[in-house]
């Protein structure tokens, strides 16, 4: 009776390893086939002979991407964006987080609540159009950074971290004479890296990943994010076959689109798919910290 | 008052740090909520919002007597519907499976693979999407050309775009979505599964009786939390994904406020659309919350 329990939890064991691998394989398939389509051999692509591992090897689309006058400006813009954005979202939330968690500040709970309000009832899509274009930020870069800057959901993760650290620790320095100011440069920067890293990182990809935003307020070209330029090249054209990729976006007429286009998704996400396996670990640590309170 | 002068002076530095945060959240949220008065008027960009007339109801009786309001509405709740129904338990199956494996190098790449898709972006996901579904040169396609089936223009097809939509939406979000479980599975005390070792439970009767009921104060406030953002879900997706020939089953609300506010203009009618998608979600919020409270003693507010 006992044997045949065990046995019985062992081939439940298996079908559990079984199943989770091939949940794995589905998860990464689609960037295979993409990988693997832009570095085959042209033809290999044309034909659809490319289902799992590249047929053949070159990095000549990759060389035309890079080469793409068009591409580099948005890859540029997305940099900016991405630098810049994260910059001050950090900056604006970190500070913001620290009155939000100190119990004697006369005016954390209202604030608290006039923040919390916002994440689950908004103006909406119109009157918040409206208010960037008379700010006058309509086709500016900055519409892209602070309508979303001061992100409620990261001031509450900031916050709980910050909840956590010992009052006597922030007592005693204000005895030593020191202000609020210099408690928050001199004490709360330093056992408030772990919280930053997450800062950092949740709002890089929020920026690296921005589209409507500059859908919205953004119609110059030059200006426009990488997620833009990929969205024209791959969605908007493909029912036509490529053709007037070509054409429209000023592309060398000779390059293969479909490959050029797997080649682009590739650069795209290549920065995130290289980081991320050494940095998971704070965006699994920022869901958790904010699990608790949020 | 001279003790509210007193303590802003005290507190002026912790003034100071929070000014940034709160002026952006005025301009942004708290502006555009006022902004929300649009949607009792014929609203008119010279006039502005002071000047422009004032007519009630009348936008909201313009939707509603519309042919989309319906439509829109429907989809809206079909959408997000399907997606909560696929999407929140496969998180939930996938970290209790998980927790059946040994700690080691296996369960960890599983983990770290499951959650890279939610840091893709939609951009990216909808386009490697098309490539694979494309009637020609997709790989689906070429498979069923293979097996002797017709080639099936999927994106393009209304039949298939809540499956592709969910399915996904299902693919992109179930491993990032898991965390939560995993760590709650983490936290549950070992004594309670060492008691019912010795009463002689086998593993799928540990997972069932003790690991899947310590999750459920997380799976309700999460419930609560993902019924809240019901309708707010994945309208860039739907805006990326959609085209004419299935606005019968794509067309949700915010997409249609996309389409009459920013690209058609009407300033007035669609924010009065807006208001009546936010309002949705709020009592939906507070009706879950309450309800939960009720039952199981769980709340988020």
């Amino acid at each position: 009776m006992k044997e045949k329990t065990h046995r019985k939890i062992h081939w439940g064991h298996g079908v559990i390893v079984v199943i989770l691998a091939l949940i794995m394989i589905i998860t990464l398939y689609p960037f295979l086939y993409t990988f693997s389509n832009s570095v085959s051999d042209p033809m290999a692509t044309i034909r659809n002979e490319v289902y799992f591992w590249p047929k053949g090897f070159q990095l000549n689309t990759y060389k035309q991407v890079l080469q793409t006058k068009s591409f580099l400006t948005s890859y540029a813009n997305t940099i900016w964006y991405t630098v810049v954005g994260t910059a001050v979202s950090t900056a604006v939330i970190f500070m913001a987080s620290y009155p939000l968690s100190r119990k004697e500040f006369f005016l954390r709970k209202q604030l608290n609540t006039l923040f919390i309000i916002t994440m689950y009832f908004s103006g909406g899509m119109v009157p918040l159009f409206i208010v960037v274009n008379r700010l006058g930020l309509y086709d500016s870069r900055w519409s892209i950074i602070l309508p979303v800057a001061a992100n409620v959901y990261y001031m509450i993760i900031c916050r709980s971290f910050m909840d956590d650290i010992p009052d006597s620790m922030i007592e005693s320095a204000k005895l030593d004479g020191a202000n609020d100011l210099q408690i928050l440069k001199n004490l709360i920067l330093g056992v408030s890296k772990p919280v930053i890293a997450v800062l950092v990182l949740f709002n890089a990809v929020g920026y690296w990943n921005t589209y409507f935003n500059a859908v919205l307020y953004l119609p110059s070209t030059k200006l426009q994010p990488l997620q833009i330029y990929l969205n024209k090249l791959l969605v908007n054209n493909s029912v036509k076959g490529g053709g007037n990729a070509v054409g429209q976006m000023g592309l060398d007429a000779s390059l293969n689109i479909h490959q050029f286009k797997y080649a682009a998704i590739m650069v795209t996400i290549l920065p995130i798919i290289c980081v991320y396996p050494f940095v998971q670990k704070y965006f699994v640590k920022g869901v958790m910290i904010g699990a608790v309170k949020g | 008052m001279k003790k509210t002068i007193n303590l802003i002076k005290r507190d002026r530095y912790l003034l100071l740090l929070v000014l940034p945060a709160f002026l952006l959240i005025l301009l942004f949220n708290y502006i555009p909520m006022g902004g929300l008065l649009m949607a009792f008027e014929n609203y008119s960009t010279k006039k502005g919002i002071f000047g422009s007339e004032f007519v009630g109801l009348e936008n909201f009786k313009q939707f509603f007597s519309s042919i989309f309001a319906f439509r829109v509405i429907k989809n809206t709740f079909l959408l997000s519907f399907l997606n909560l129904l696929w999407g929140f338990p496969i998180p939930i199956i996938f970290a209790l499976m998980l927790n059946e494996l040994k700690n080691g190098p296996f369960k960890k790449v599983v983990q770290t693979v499951s959650y890279l898709p939610h840091f893709v972006s939609t951009v990216v996901i909808i386009g490697m999407m098309i490539s694979m579904f494309d009637p020609n040169f997709g790989l689906v396609n070429v498979l069923r050309a293979k097996l002797g089936l017709d080639s099936i223009a999927f994106m393009s097809d209304a039949s298939w775009f809540r499956t592709l939509f969910v399915g996904s939406e299902v693919w992109q979000n179930f491993g990032w979505n898991s965390i939560i479980y995993i760590a709650a599975i983490a936290g549950i005390s070992q004594d309670l599964y060492e008691a019912a070792k010795i009463d002689g439970a086998n593993r799928f009767q540990l997972a069932m009786k003790i690991t899947l009921p310590s999750l459920v104060p997380t799976i309700l406030t999460l419930f609560i939390l993902n019924c809240g953002w019901m309708f707010s879900l994945g309208f860039e997706k739907v805006i990326l994904m959609y085209s004419p020939g299935t606005y019968a089953v794509s067309d949700i609300i915010s997409t249609y406020v996309y389409r009459k506010g920013i690209l058609g203009a009407d300033f007035g009618y669609a924010t009065a659309i807006g208001l009546f998608n936010s309002l949705i979600n709020v009592v939906i919020l507070l009706s879950v919350n309450k309800i939960s409270k009720k039952v199981k003693g769980v709340s988020i507010f």
